[in-house]
């Protein structure tokens, strides 16, 4: 039984044997990353969230090039009907609907992108120190979401706003504050079963300091259900910020957002006699919110391989 | 190249040199939880007051079933898992007493390879990156001189340096097993500790992974503690031997010897499971022994095989018996002859 | 499973000692003299003084945190800014309305998600799956005071056969029929949203339960397929769902704000904005309060409610 003298030699090659492999440095390898959006794209519904998602993202970028008129000229004739001059006609205090309605677009993805990174970036950190350091620590800090999770959303949102008073940043502010509990469960969650993984062991036996292994290891490897979650939360901050600025706690007129253009609507002659005021906002935060939640929908389904469509 | 110093003479005892890594009454107890406040109504005795010493250049296997507290002890050692009570001095520092920046220098010098290679490596890195990251958190080399060494120590355990830029997912088990090796073995440690590092192979591989790791050994005068209970490995790799059973060493000696001459009981129904190829030597006496594995949170008392011994007599029932002997010692009232 | 439940409730209480302190120090920020509720204007900065601190606003914040805790208690929810009615008067004249809207809608939504997510699950990919998930996304998608603009458009203005607003026709109190007529339309508002994200929670339950072996054994015996489908699989898929509704509570205090508001429903959404208008923290905060514990005891009953259904579940 003499195995001293067996040569050490590599196992069964790989597809690319390697005295056949490229020099260059980038290879074939296929990174998780490509993984995905592979995945991604074979959900149409998806592709095209997508697709109507970098649209407004764009009529948002470009709205002084692509609006008809200004926002905020109030020099034109009141609660006009649609015509060539004014596609979407004209609200009651003389201002093109549809000029208002490309700017509006800015507001939504301020408050949807703002809002989400805000609350991001703090339940990530809370639920890492949460998950990594465990005992007391996560138990505070999981007391604390418990705490926030059990106010109504929106009602919290609407004192707090009316408190400080409703502007597009307390809004931004408000909704970035409040929003981080899910996110902080979601981390801790990860962390606390990357935790255990060898590779993580492997990181403190090698003498890597905390921040390394958190923030390079675990935290990485816990983004698939935060990417999932913030892009739903873009939709959810979206609308919350147009009920709003509906209610008139929101973004205040002069400035155009889709919620506060429906703020009129609610007298019955308004709603009776004008649709060309609130059908466009409307359907304008309907397709927003579809195209992004469709968006959600497909990263899931690529991120989880095991999940029934 | 210098050798263990059981390689130069058989005979020589070991002891005579100071100790790399010496273990004193080490004791890892897990408590147990109940009731409403969850208090702690017992203990998980995992390892139970273990004296063990580690000497620079020989393989030390640590052998016995499944939760007889080896992999703790391994994880100990290189301070995974703080013991409850007890020391681990290596190269003559208190390991509980080095902290911080101070530990992260020293766990350089010992390094450890896990048993699942699919868990092992970070599945978002790159093998490259894997290897050189270790070099560069401790500034030991420079971004060119690390892709350098990575190179290198990619191809000493049997992988090419073009490996470095594909994922774990693409590589096979015993691969990433010679990945895990190479990373420990990136930061020139003096002690490396083997969690049963090829139990989860195949059986072909199993023989690769163990000669590489024999080649190492020799090549760069390293220590193993190589924790396993596939007997067929340990018999192949190991200096010495020691055997646990329910958190307490019951056996140490030469390789040779327990394998030759047994003094423990336990020891014997041990290597009564071993394979024997030659169908002529299968008719050896057996030793036959009734019951389960004690729970480790309930471990008898006194000698904690007495249960399951068919020598046990009414002394192992009452007194733990103490480890005795010089080169080959043993935890038993009435050891084998 | 008792010290599960047990050591449930006591974590509940820190968190909801954690609500009433936000609560009170989100009262204490708001700006709103309550000492001119007692005053004559006519009084003098020394008059002024002398109430504020026969009021005790000028000890210390933990000394009026106590006090406002121990009013809570007795029921003393202080007084409304603007009409000067204790606050408790105010809510439970309102509090009817709201939990009449609340309870249908919730009903009518799983009445709804139910069954279309069990067609959606068991003819997996065909253009009637296809159909429940447009459905479902649209649920949740469109903002609730569009579809409530839209269906009042359609059905009060343009078609006319529903009423435009509040719970009774003037004139007509407490007419059944006269609720319901007057119900459908916010309800249907409110119960959409909820319906739209129960339908995939139903279907994808559905659907692990659907895989399992024990409905192969029972159509073996030689059950109906929707015998098997409703008497034995949704029995287990069910409980998961039924756990859910705790989650539900929230998203309908907080719809119930924009509906009420839009239909002129006479409950505590309406009553909140008509707060904020007057700025009334008095009452708002009351509100807020009362929401708050409600969704925490929802929250409690939901864990003990699936610990105790699921007899799969471990407690840790």
């Amino acid at each position: 039984m003499s195995m001293s003298n067996m040569k050490v030699e590599v196992d069964v090659p790989l597809s690319n044997h390697p005295s056949l492999e490229p020099a260059n440095e980038l290879g074939k390898e296929e990174s998780y990353f490509r993984l995905i959006r592979k995945r991604y794209f074979k959900h149409k519904l998806a592709v095209v969230g997508l697709f109507v998602f970098l649209i407004i993202v764009l009529m948002a970028l470009f709205a002084p090039v692509i609006a008809p008129g200004d926002p905020y000229d109030v020099n034109n004739q009141f609660e006009a009907k649609p015509s060539i001059e004014h596609l979407l006609g004209t609200d009651s205090v003389g201002r093109d609907v549809l000029s208002r309605l490309i700017y509006a677009s800015r507001v939504s993805l301020a408050v949807g992108l703002g809002a989400v990174a805000i609350y991001v970036t703090i339940g990530t950190v809370l639920g890492a120190i949460a998950g990594y350091y465990g005992k007391w620590v996560d138990a505070v800090i999981m007391r604390l979401t418990d705490v926030f999770m059990s106010f109504p959303y929106l009602m919290v949102i609407l004192v707090l706003v009316s408190i400080l008073g409703p502007s597009l940043l307390n809004i931004i502010v408000v909704i970035g504050l409040l929003g981080w509990p899910a996110i902080a469960r979601i981390v801790r969650g990860s962390v606390l079963s990357i935790k255990e993984m060898d590779y993580v062991k492997a990181g403190v036996a090698l003498g890597f300091p905390v921040h390394r292994i958190v923030f390079k290891h675990i935290l990485p490897n816990c983004l698939g259900p935060i990417l999932v979650n913030a892009t739903f939360g873009i939709a959810s901050s979206i609308i919350l910020e147009a009920s709003l600025s509906f209610l008139g706690m929101g973004v205040q007129p002069p400035t155009a957002s889709w919620g506060n253009m429906l703020t009129e609507a609610q007298s019955l002659t308004i709603l009776a006699s004008q649709p060309w005021l609130w059908l466009p906002p409307g359907l304008m935060i309907l397709l927003a919110v579809l195209s992004i939640n469709f968006m959600g929908d497909g990263l899931r389904d690529a991120m989880d391989p095991k999940r029934v469509r | 190249m210098s050798k263990s110093i059981l390689e130069i003479d058989k005979n020589a005892t070991i002891e005579t040199l100071a100790p790399l890594v010496e273990i004193q009454n080490l004791k890892k107890y897990y408590p147990i939880k109940k009731g409403i406040i969850s208090h702690t109504v017992g203990h998980v005795k995992a390892v139970d007051g273990l004296d063990l010493k580690i000497y620079p250049g020989e393989t030390l296997s640590l052998v016995g079933e499944s939760g007889c507290g080896k992999s703790t002890t391994g994880r100990a050692i290189v301070k995974l898992d703080p013991p409850t009570e007890g020391k681990v001095i290596f190269e003559g520092q208190n390991l509980s007493e080095v902290n911080g920046s101070e530990l992260r220098n020293l766990r350089t010098k010992m390094q450890i390879i896990f048993q699942d290679p699919y868990s092992s490596l970070n599945p978002g890195k790159r093998v490259g990156e894997l290897l050189a990251e270790p070099l560069i958190t401790h500034k030991l080399a420079n971004h060119n001189d690390a892709i350098k060494k990575v190179d290198d120590i990619l191809e000493i355990v049997g992988l090419t340096k073009h490996h470095k830029n594909r994922y774990p997912h693409e590589f096979s088990g015993g691969q990433r097993q010679r990945i895990g090796i190479a990373r420990a073995l990136i930061l020139n440690p003096k002690l490396i500790v083997c969690d049963e590092p090829v139990s989860a192979l195949d059986v072909s591989i199993q023989a690769q992974v163990l000669n590489l790791l024999k080649d190492l050994q020799a090549q760069f005068q390293l220590t193993y503690l190589f924790i396993a209970h596939g007997l067929g490995a340990v018999k192949y790799i190991s200096d010495r031997v020691a055997v646990m059973y329910l958190g307490k060493i019951v056996e140490l000696g030469k390789t040779e010897d327990i394998f030759k001459t047994p003094k423990h009981p336990y020891t014997k129904v041990l290597l009564n499971s071993y394979p024997i190829p030659n169908p002529h030597l299968r008719n050896r006496e057996r030793l036959v022994i009734q019951g389960d594995v004690p729970s480790p949170a309930n471990p008898p008392s006194g000698c904690s095989f007495h249960t399951r011994c068919p020598f046990a007599k009414a002394i192992c029932r009452e007194k733990t018996p103490d480890l005795v002997g010089n080169h080959h010692s043993v935890a038993c009232h009435f050891p084998l002859t | 499973m008792f010290q599960y439940i047990v050591r449930r409730i006591l974590i509940a209480i820190p968190v909801l000692l954690g609500v009433t302190i936000f609560n009170f120090l989100i009262i204490y920020m708001a700006p709103g003299n309550p000492v001119d509720m007692y005053i004559n204007p006519d009084a003098t900065e020394e008059d002024i003084q002398i109430k504020k601190e026969a009021l005790g606003l000028n000890d210390p914040l933990y000394i009026q945190y106590f006090r406002w805790l121990g009013n809570i208690l007795h029921g003393d929810f202080g007084i409304s800014y603007t009409t000067y009615e204790p606050v408790l008067h105010i809510i439970t004249e309102r509090i009817g309305p709201t939990l009449l809207l609340m309870s249908v809608s919730l009903v009518v939504a799983y009445l709804i998600a139910i069954p279309i997510g069990i067609i959606s699950a068991t003819k997996q990919y065909s253009w009637t799956d296809y159909f429940t998930t447009t459905f479902s996304f649209l649920g949740v998608s469109i903002p609730p005071f569009f579809l409530g603009l839209g269906v009042m458009y359609v059905f009060a203005v343009v078609l006319q056969i529903l009423p435009t607003g509040g719970m009774n026709t003037l004139g007509n109190e407490g007419g059944f029929l006269d609720t319901l007529f007057h119900l459908i339309m916010p309800v249907f508002v409110l119960s959409m949203g909820i319906a739209g994200s129960m339908v995939r929670y139903v279907r994808s339950s559905m659907l692990e339960v659907l895989g399992q072996d024990y409905l192969r054994t029972a159509r073996a015996k030689g059950l109906r397929e929707f015998v098997v489908t409703n008497k034995h699989a949704l029995r287990n898929a069910l409980i998961p769902i039924i756990t859910i509704i705790g989650m539900d509570i929230p998203i309908l205090i907080g719809g119930a704000v924009v509906t009420e508001q839009i239909f002129q429903w006479p409950g505590l959404g309406q009553l909140t904005i008509q707060s904020i208008g007057s700025r009334d923290y008095s009452v708002l905060m009351a509100i807020n309060f009362s929401a708050a514990i409600v969704v925490l005891f929802s929250n409690l009953l939901t864990d003990i409610f699936y610990t105790v259904a699921d007899p799969r579940i471990k407690y840790n």
